[in-house]
């Protein structure tokens, strides 16, 4: 356990040099937060308050996805690790007395909370100061608050698990960059990226909610906000403990597979 | 003779890096696929959200269509031509550009004639199809003028934004470090222009006439196709970006003119 706790340190720390990097993306983010904010305000007025979320929901919606886009992103990939297996570089990791997917795993989760533990205050901070109609909310009650951290907690692991699962198939082919943008847009689609998922007709939301993205962000993010709240939350917590589950031992699987039969390329 | 000589390099340019694309034929394949659907999900949550709803501030569901699909594509046009101005950065710091400068032949049309990348043209089928829809159920009445004006539209959008990433290779000139910035302007309007700008409200609007001109293809030329304006003058207002181009080429000189190699 101590060993994964150290990737976990090392990639933390690498992550935290690039402070200069993230003023640019807090202003970009900000900014894309704001035109979402008055946009869905517009809507909100033409629909006359007859929306699937609450505004204020909404709202909250919107600034927890800015504030947390780099922990539930599925598109920025740790490209160390693409580069290691295009390399044959990966020989080196194989070669070292720790499992493979944990070790991965571990460093992945690392990236991501360094990197938003840099960007989701700043971000955070604007929301709440926003003008009013803008302005991000509380969360609804401390139990709520409870809830969403552990969503996100469990959120997280099925976005991480999904992400080894894109790393693990690019040992079979050799374009993966091109594999990842074709998956990029309904992905982002589906896990509520766009727009939340309750704006989704009936049908459409139906084969959402079969896949794993729906459970990620749209759980907590709508926690948060007390869109989700009572007897429906049960069930999307143990929806999200299934597809972590599932996921982390399919990507084992794959695991053991490609560590048979993977020849390393140059390097 | 001389702009005749331009063409003709520009076009070898382009058909080497066409080429040397269609050398990885697969991922050439998933790159124009990829870019289609990413902007295709886009047009979805559209449709999505506008399942329950008439219209937003007067605008209807074809109207945000046309909207969308005239961004997209002036978007795509701009990326397609204007490509080598995102790239700029690395070309100074990897002193490309001092290459560049030495040769008998503008520098501009190097940056942009060795960056061309057909794969970005994925978005464009996109747009074609909402612009299809959008044609249909738009509230406008086509005409001659109003064709011509869907046409400035596209055109002033596609300079726009070639004058946006000018701009923004400008900034390498005065700082080497990372601008992306621009981005806001750029991927910010493509993203959040698919609405007439009026619906974001009084502040937007002014910094998007006064400051950067996104209303002049969009906001002002929409007014006029929708009949919400009769001044036939509005029709032709995408003109206004031959300006702002100006504005950018001017501030790109002054950089050429500043510019001091970085080594390496």
């Amino acid at each position: 356990m101590k060993k994964y706790i150290l990737f976990f340190r090392l990639r933390f720390a690498t992550g935290v040099q690039y402070r200069m990097a993230s003023v640019t993306a807090l202003t970009t983010q900000v900014i894309w937060g704001l035109m979402e904010c008055l946009a869905y305000k517009a809507i909100a007025e033409a629909s006359g308050g007859n929306l699937p979320m609450n505004y204020s929901s909404i709202v909250s919606y919107i600034w927890l996805k800015e504030a947390f886009l780099f922990l539930f992103n599925t598109w920025a990939a740790d490209n160390d690790i693409f580069e290691m297996i295009r390399s044959g570089n990966v020989a080196y990791e194989l070669c070292r007395p720790v499992s493979l997917y944990s070790m991965w795993f571990t460093r992945i989760v690392g990236g991501r909370v360094s990197e938003v533990l840099l960007r989701c205050v700043p971000v955070l901070l604007c929301a709440f100061l926003m003008p009013k109609p803008c302005r991000m909310g509380l969360p609804v009650s401390v139990g709520a608050f409870m809830l969403f951290l552990l969503t996100m907690v469990l959120g997280m692991g099925i976005t991480v698990a999904f992400c080894m699962l894109v790393y693990l198939l690019c040992f079979f082919t050799v374009s993966p960059q091109g594999w990842r943008m074709v998956f990029t847009g309904a992905i982002d689609l589906l896990c509520g990226n766009i727009i939340p998922l309750p704006f989704f007709p009936e049908g459409y939301l139906k084969i959402a909610e079969l896949l794993p993205f729906a459970y990620m962000q749209n759980v907590p993010f709508r926690i948060y906000s007390g869109d989700l709240a009572g007897a429906d939350i049960l069930p999307m917590i143990l929806k999200q403990v299934f597809w972590v589950v599932t996921l982390i031992v399919v990507g084992e699987l794959i695991r053991t597979r490609v560590e048979k039969k993977i020849v390393v390329q140059g390097g | 003779m001389k702009v005749k000589k331009s063409i003709t390099l520009y076009l070898r340019y382009a058909s080497v890096c066409v080429r040397s694309a269609m050398e990885y034929k697969l991922s050439f394949l998933l790159m124009i696929v990829g870019r289609f659907l990413i902007a295709f999900t886009e047009f979805v949550a559209i449709k999505f959200l506008f399942s329950g709803l008439e219209e937003i501030k007067g605008y209807s569901y074809g109207d945000i269509l046309l909207c969308f699909s005239v961004i997209q594509m002036s978007f795509t046009l701009a990326e397609l031509f204007g490509n080598g101005f995102k790239a700029f950065s690395g070309m100074v710091k990897s002193g490309e550009f001092d290459r560049m400068l030495l040769r008998p032949c503008s520098p501009i049309l190097q940056i942009i004639g060795t960056r061309f990348e057909i794969g970005r043209t994925g978005p464009m089928i996109t747009a074609i199809i909402t612009l299809c829809i959008g044609v249909r159920h738009s509230q406008v009445v086509w005409s001659t003028a109003t064709a011509v004006t869907l046409l400035l539209m596209l055109i002033g959008g596609t300079l726009l934004f070639i004058g946006l990433f000018m701009l923004g290779a400008s900034f390498c000139f005065f700082t080497i470090e990372d601008t992306s910035i621009i981005n806001v302007l750029t991927y910010g309007a493509k993203s959040h222009g698919k609405y007439p700008i009026d619906i974001y409200g009084k502040g937007i609007m002014r910094f998007c006439t006064y400051i950067i001109p996104y209303t002049l293809i969009q906001y002002y030329p929409l007014q006029y196709l929708l009949g919400k304006t009769t001044r036939w003058i509005v029709g032709l207002y995408p003109l206004g970006i031959v300006v702002f181009l100006a504005i950018c080429y001017g501030i790109w000189c002054a950089g050429v003119r500043n510019y001091k190699s970085c080594g390496s």
